[in-house]
């Protein structure tokens, strides 16, 4: 079984959601970016990833400022892939999932790519900007390897094609919350966001399905219901406001997780 | 990879959006696929329509001012002593330059969808201030992304936007340009696309929106043949199209009639933005060979780093600006039925102060870039080629700059 599928059967065991934590890679710098995913990591249980871009389209103002900061701070894939492999040595049984627009991947080669990530212990990928169906041949090379391909899908997402993507899906499905590039605020009521879950939901009641963009302390709990919870924006804007009041962002980014964990146990 | 005769070339794509397999397609979020399907479904369907081809006419006549003249250089052409040169000169079209036939399809589309909001990019600010033109025309609300640095230099566009009633949102991110207003637009869109319309003002993004653009200003083309054929009698035997290449909209818009002809008769030629003389930074992807890489939804070369970073341009001419390059072009490139080749911030400078002493025009400083090449070969040319420019701009927006750098604003 997947490092992914394991943990999700574990908080099911615990009759909780599954936390997921987004943070960007060499935010606010290298060093820290990896001391913020080790502490974490006791707390959130599935780590994502974000490998920066600087022309990211679907991004909000908090992650784009993590992405600008860490590649203003110079890191490069090899730093992203250097920072997973050290993690996973500590936290081997911690699901970590990459996370990045697809012309990073590109320019590395997607076979080369992939390689790597199961080189250094990448248990999954989602590449907001290659969606399906032109994401097939990818999804395929990463099941290949053992590595879960994440499919989205979103309010837009039509019935019938939702029913193809998980029919393509791997172990894990992440559902966009509303109509919002990363970090809006939830402007739909999680009771809607909840029946459009069910929807999915009975497509494959085995994949794991994760909830994300715009949940934050204050609305993480009403979505309890859901196998997962992704938390991203909050914590880069976290890392912001540490930055800038010179602060440790470890034990800040932490102590938010923590709390985000307490709501939904 | 080969071009198709009697096909446009916004159609030579294949099932995913590909043009020679490669250029194109559809890079983008989840949220966006549905809004891209209703649209391509939507036009798809539209531009077979009778009646609303009817309409497209009509306002391309009387609201645009179809067709824009074609006139010899003759003092030019003269003081260079080579080929006879001439121009299209589509500034003449409403708002004063080509990129109101995109907005007013845009905006008709936008009706069509029964959407009440458009929103577009711009980094010269034409198109933003056509978009804003045609939004009050249909009564549309609309949303100008324009970065920071580009809403300095192109002030006398800001301010007709705003006449307008459009709302402009200044871009602070990245290089505070036109790729980050296109992005900052693309993002507007994905959490509004239940009630807003977007308008990329290239042929540059997801498959639908080349498509759309270039349909639109192919109207430049169309009338082009016509002028070309009443003032020679027939197509000449050498004909050179110069044209600047930002996105390209301008640039295919100008050359879609003419890509079946065979490049020893009529060449293609599309110039970028080299950027300060001395700069390492410019915004010439097909010129200098850039990489193939993903930028704004589509395949295409675009200047970037190893590690797929895209790369900051510098090029005094906003409109020109951009890392990426249309697919299209790409397409043109690789097949090697147009040339591509660049005009240094000087050399555009030097061409506006010589197109402008010699003649009664005033090209802004993109299609400068095209003057600029023009100059540059026409000397060595036999008598009998005929170099045609797009002087697809008017300077009044570049009022600031050119002062600054020539001390002087015609
Ligand atoms: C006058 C003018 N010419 C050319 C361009 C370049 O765009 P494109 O190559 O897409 O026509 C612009 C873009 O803003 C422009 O304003």
């Amino acid at each position: 079984m997947s490092l992914i599928n394991s943990a999700f059967k574990k908080t099911k065991n615990e009759k909780r959601p599954a936390l997921l934590t987004y943070t960007v890679a060499g935010d606010n710098n290298k060093k820290k970016s990896l001391e913020i995913l080790k502490s974490i990591a006791n707390y959130a249980d599935i780590c994502e990833i974000g490998f920066p871009h600087n022309t990211p389209i679907a991004d909000g103002g908090q992650i784009q400022s993590s992405a600008y900061r860490a590649l203003k701070n110079g890191i490069k894939i090899k730093d992203v892939f250097s920072i997973v492999k050290d993690f996973k040595q500590s936290k081997q049984t911690k699901p970590v999932i990459l996370m990045g627009y697809y012309n990073v991947i590109y320019q590395y080669g997607d076979n080369n790519f992939i390689n790597i990530c199961k080189k250094v212990g990448v248990d999954g990928l989602i590449v907001v900007d290659l969606p399906y169906p032109e994401n097939k041949d990818f999804a395929k090379k990463c099941k290949k390897k053992n590595i879960n391909f994440i499919q989205l899908v979103s309010p837009t997402t039509s019935l019938n094609r939702m029913k193809k993507i998980i029919k393509d899906s791997h172990d894990m499905v992440y559902y966009i919350s509303m109509l919002s590039t990363t970090g809006g605020k939830l402007k739909v009521s999680p009771k809607k966001i909840l029946e459009r879950y069910n929807k999915i939901k009975k497509f494959n009641k085995n994949k794991n399905i994760v909830i994300g963009f715009g949940i934050t302390e204050k609305t993480i709990a009403s979505l309890k219901k859901a196998d997962g919870l992704v938390v991203g924006s909050a914590l880069c804007k976290e890392i912001s406001k540490s930055v800038e009041k010179r602060q440790n962002p470890v034990t800040n980014v932490t102590n938010i997780v923590k709390k985000l964990r307490k709501k939904i146990s | 990879m080969k071009l198709k005769k009697k096909i446009p070339l916004i159609d030579q794509h294949d099932k995913s959006g590909f043009w020679g397999g490669k250029f194109g397609g559809n890079f983008i979020p989840e949220t966006l696929k549905k809004p891209v399907e209703d649209l391509t479904d939507l036009f798809e369907r539209i531009r077979y329509d009778k009646k609303f081809l009817k309409q497209r006419d009509y306002y391309f006549k009387n609201y645009i001012g179809s067709p824009t003249s074609f006139k010899k250089l003759q003092n030019l052409s003269r003081h260079l002593g080579g080929a006879q040169i001439y121009a299209k000169m589509v500034s003449e079209a409403n708002g004063g330059a080509h990129k109101i036939y995109n907005a007013t399809v845009h905006a008709l589309i936008c009706k069509l969808a029964g959407k009440k909001y458009i929103v577009g990019d711009t980094g010269a600010g034409y198109a933003g201030k056509m978009l804003s033109m045609a939004a009050k025309k249909f009564g549309l609300k609309c949303k100008i992304f324009m970065g920071i640095k580009d809403m300095k230099r192109q002030k006398p566009n800001c301010t007709a936007m705003r006449k307008n009633g459009a709302e402009i949102v200044p871009v602070y991110s990245g290089s505070q340009t036109l790729v980050d207003a296109v992005s900052e637009c693309m993002r507007y869109w994905v959490s509004n696309c239940n009630n807003t319309h977007m308008c990329i003002g290239s042929t540059v993004g997801p498959n639908i929106f080349v498509k759309i653009c270039g349909w639109s200003t192919a109207q430049i083309s169309r009338e082009l043949k016509i002028q070309i054929e009443s003032e020679f009698q027939t197509i000449p035997k050498k004909i050179k199209l110069i044209n600047c290449v930002g996105g390209g909209s301008s640039a295919y818009g100008f050359w879609s009639e003419f890509i079946d002809y065979d490049k020893k008769q009529i060449e293609l030629i599309g110039v970028e933005a080299g950027g300060p003389k001395n700069s390492k930074l410019h915004a010439a992807p097909l010129t200098n060979s850039a990489k193939l890489g993903i930028l704004h939804g589509a395949a295409a070369y675009v200047c970037q780093n190893a590690e797929g970073q895209i790369n900051d341009t510098e090029s005094i001419s906003a409109g020109l600006d951009y890392p990426g390059v249309s697919p299209i072009h790409c397409l043109l490139k690789d097949t090697k039925r147009a040339r591509y080749t660049s005009a240094t911030d000087e050399a555009a400078l030097n061409a506006y102060k010589l197109v402008t002493k010699l003649e009664r025009i005033n090209p802004s400083l993109e299609p400068c870039h095209a003057f600029a090449e023009a100059i540059k070969i026409s000397p060595k040319l036999s008598k009998d080629t005929v170099v045609i420019v797009n002087s697809c701009g008017d300077a009044k927006k570049d009022r600031d700059i050119l002062k600054v750098r020539l001390g002087k604003f015609k």
